[in-house]
């Protein structure tokens, strides 16, 4: 029954998108496909790529070091997190974009006066883009390690002292034993950050980045199609996660390797979330 | 000949519990020693202190000869790095109480993991070897299943097999059968009883009389952090000497 009433109501939400003319439909479909949109949504997918990447492997380092024995290991990365974590991330784009005001020039030498092996011209280096990927990607990392802890430390510890015991070293346990089994933990909220971060990297547009929703806001500006252009927007959005869902789908099936669930109930992705009957109150 | 292990008044403290208070031992190559004592008695802190999975406060413990985890510069010692900690580990073999298979790795690959990735042995070789140490413990039908799918038994039998293909020149047991279902417990003592006969050096901690009466060459009987007795196994589990021996048999038989 309840499913029933559910059903009643999502074809009247439908029937009510086709039939207002306000929505403008055509417009939707004419600018889906427009160029300002398109290169807009390969500057969010790499955004979001390039921070994802730098975020994953700088959190992999950071729980790794959260973990040590060594206090000023532990500490160094404990700070980092506090400090990245504790900050807005639009303050720590605009920083980046204005890195440039405090480190025109960036020496790679010994600290207070030593001689210097090169240096980096931060002017001209950090461009828009540059500061945006560096902002979002530092700042995920910082979330990233605490999801990769949480999956370390979720490793049962005879997993460690078994490869230990088999003379094998602490970073090639970490690689080849614990990782690997930590990933069924890191996975799925590692789908989610992706997911959000699409979205969290429409704000580069602060800095003057032409992301998706950018290139959306130039174009209603311009011509007052607000409603429809937020709707290519928000439709290339819904896509590139959907895209994103399957795949992680793929990547815990991959993970879940000799997992007892898994084996039970193998079911395939599609029959997952094909089975409508369920909802009108149906038997299977 | 050395002796495969020598500890000198080995002591283990956690925090301000002293766990062992001066354990002294010797076990000669190709020797079976079984290691029993109640609960809390010290007995696996005293074997995990021989591959260093527990680093010790005073004493030395050697491994055919040389020093585990540690480097003797004058009267100190100092802990060895990682590397060093772990090429030593090598000639080591350990099982455990509850197995600590890899979860995520089939049986075979378990048993081929470490000689693959640590000495380094070519894939091809290091798989055939691995699936005659799977059917020297009667598993040459499990190559490719995952430890979840496995009985206890099993896994046990596969763990053994993996810490064989290191070729230790000691295997450490650390109550093997402890968390077996009793009759599962047969097939894991079969398997230890062939590897005692083939000549393999063993230290066992278990609750098993009847094997360390019918296997071991050596019986310690260990309480409270102190080696109480040590002896013929047919002596020290048939007719002990002392008093903690008798009523600790007294319990179990």
């Amino acid at each position: 029954m309840a499913g029933a009433i559910v059903a009643f109501l999502t074809l009247c939400v439908i029937g009510s998108l086709v039939q207002n003319k306000r929505f403008e439909w055509g417009v939707v479909r004419h600018y889906m496909t427009d160029p300002t949109i398109l290169r807009g949504l390969v500057t969010t997918l790499e955004l979001t790529a390039l921070s994802m990447a730098i975020g994953i492997v700088l959190g992999v380092v950071l729980a790794v070091m959260r973990l040590s024995p060594n206090p000023i290991v532990a500490g160094s990365a404990w700070v980092y997190i506090w400090l990245f974590r504790g900050t807005p991330v639009l303050v720590q784009i605009f920083f980046w974009f204005n890195i440039a005001a405090v480190y025109p020039r960036f020496g790679l030498g010994l600290p207070l006066g030593g001689p210097q092996v090169a240096h980096l011209n931060f002017t001209t280096l950090i461009t828009p883009f540059v500061a945006g990927v560096l902002a979002l990607g530092l700042n995920e990392g910082a979330y990233m390690a605490e999801i990769v802890r949480a999956g370390l430390i979720s490793v049962d510890e005879g997993q460690t002292e078994a490869a230990h015991a088999l003379g094998m070293s602490r970073l090639l346990t970490m690689r080849r034993i614990i990782l690997p089994q930590a990933m069924r933990v890191i996975v799925p909220p590692t789908g989610n950050e992706t997911i959000s971060m699409l979205k969290t990297s429409s704000l580069v547009s602060v800095i003057a980045v032409v992301d998706l929703l950018y290139a959306a806001q130039i174009i209603y500006s311009r011509t007052y199609e607000i409603i429809p252009l937020l709707i290519v927007a928000s439709l290339w959005y819904l896509i590139c996660t959907t895209v994103l869902s399957i795949g992680q789908y793929y990547v815990e099936r991959h993970y879940a390797r000799g997992a007892r669930a898994q084996q039970a109930a193998m079911l395939d992705f599609w029959r997952n979330i094909g089975d409508w009957r369920p909802f009108l109150g149906m038997r299977r | 000949m050395n002796p495969m292990v020598k500890a000198e008044a080995v002591h283990k403290r956690f925090g301000r519990l002293e766990v062992l208070k001066g354990i002294t031992l010797e076990v000669q190559p190709a020797q079976v020693m079984c290691i029993l004592g109640p609960s809390g008695s010290g007995k696996t802190t005293f074997i995990r202190c021989i591959n260093h999975l527990e680093e010790i406060n005073a004493g030395r413990l050697w491994v055919d000869g040389e020093l585990v985890g540690y480097r003797q510069v004058g009267a100190k010692l100092y802990e060895l790095p990682d590397r060093e900690v772990a090429r030593k580990r090598q000639q080591i073999g350990m099982v455990f109480q509850r197995f600590n298979l890899f979860g995520h790795m089939t049986a075979l690959e378990n048993v081929v993991e470490a000689p693959i990735r640590v000495r380094k042995i070519p894939k091809g070789s290091a798989v055939e070897r691995g699936k005659l140490l799977l059917a020297r413990v009667g598993l040459s039908d499990k190559h490719d299943v995952y430890p979840s799918q496995l009985s206890g038994g099993q896994q046990q039998r596969v763990a053994i097999a993996r810490a064989l293909a290191m070729d230790p020149k000691l295997m450490l047991f650390d109550e093997p059968t402890s968390a077996l279902d009793p009759e599962l417990v047969g097939e894991v003592l079969d398997v230890m009883r062939a590897l005692a006969e083939s000549g393999m050096t063993m230290i066992v901690v278990t609750h098993e009389i009847g094997f360390a009466r019918e296997v071991a060459d050596v019986a310690v009987f260990m309480d409270d952090g102190v080696v109480v007795e040590t002896g013929d196994p047919k002596q020290v589990l048939v007719n002990p000497r002392e008093q903690r021996t008798k009523s600790f048999l007294s319990k179990v038989l």
